[in-house]
């Protein structure tokens, strides 16, 4: 969990790696979110528009960035902005890393604010989403 | 290629009610594999500043998937999601009846390797009970030129 006084800009923070990703899990994430795209959830249908199986949602990658936000976040600071721009195609077996650095630390009406740059990438180092979170601490 | 025009921006969808369960919150945060005790620990959310259980940063994907739409007919061959940003206001909460529509807020065009490309904006705005916005859900589409 992060402590405003202890950041500084250009800091490197600690990293989050995922269990690998499995096809099971898409048919979970496809049955929670309501994205019931079979190019998610079915290989045939995946394979018949050209891919070689299915791929993870955009948004399950993004929710992995979540978890990491709300991780260094803990009951000290509380999100509030998220944005992802989507990369490089996730698919079943890829273990995720999320990373985060330390973008700028700012006061805004009174309270402390510290926006971080954060990278979702493939052990390959491919960058599956990249974005970047504000979190307002108290 | 018939492009899009400015004419669909403001163009909004109906508005619709969801209902935030608790049931919904944990599967959500499985599915991601996320163990954060704030979405699933009831005594642990309550002794946080948060007062309660709540729901993770991206559950509002979900809520988003209920709704009816637009009112505007879209080449889905040409859409990629490109950007997703959460502004949030509010944490959303289990119990929570949330009145939600989505909008088309901008529109706007780059060049790209294959032509010039759309980006289209659309807003899902989330208000709780009181009118008051909880979180407003932006997605950032690329309405790309179809190959030849």
């Amino acid at each position: 969990m992060l402590e405003y006084k202890e950041l500084k800009e250009g800091q490197v923070l600690e990293p989050l790696t995922k269990e690998p990703v499995t096809k099971v899990q898409l048919v979970q994430y496809a049955g929670a979110s309501g994205d019931f795209n079979p190019l998610h959830t079915d290989d045939e249908f995946a394979k018949s528009i050209g891919m070689n199986g299915v791929i993870a949602h955009g948004m399950l990658v993004m929710g992995f960035l979540g978890e990491y936000v709300m991780k260094l976040a803990g009951t000290n600071a509380e999100t509030t902005r998220f944005r992802m721009r989507f990369g490089a195609m996730t698919r079943p077996g890829d273990v995720i890393t999320c990373s985060a650095v330390v973008k700028e630390l700012y006061e805004e009406a009174g309270k402390k604010y510290v926006s971080l740059s954060l990278t979702a990438a493939k052990s390959s180092e491919e960058t599956v989403g990249s974005g970047q979170a504000v979190l307002k601490f108290y | 290629m018939v492009n899009l025009d400015q004419s669909i921006v403001g163009v909004s969808g109906e508005v619709f009610s969801f209902e935030v369960e608790k049931r919904h919150i944990r599967q959500f945060a499985h599915a991601i594999g996320d163990r954060n005790p704030l979405y699933t620990d009831q005594n642990y959310a309550e002794n946080t500043f948060y007062g309660g259980l709540i729901a993770p940063p991206t559950f509002p994907v979900a809520i988003s998937s209920e709704g009816g739409g637009l009112p505007l007919t879209l080449d889905e061959r040409r859409m990629l999601h490109g950007e997703q940003e959460f502004i949030y206001y509010k944490p959303i909460r289990p119990g929570d009846r949330l009145s939600c529509q989505m909008k088309v807020t901008d529109l706007y065009e780059k060049e790209g390797k294959s032509g010039t490309m759309q980006f289209l904006v659309i807003d899902t705005e989330m208000k709780d009970e009181a009118g008051e916005m909880v979180v407003i859900s932006r997605m950032n589409i690329v309405y790309r030129p179809l190959p030849r």
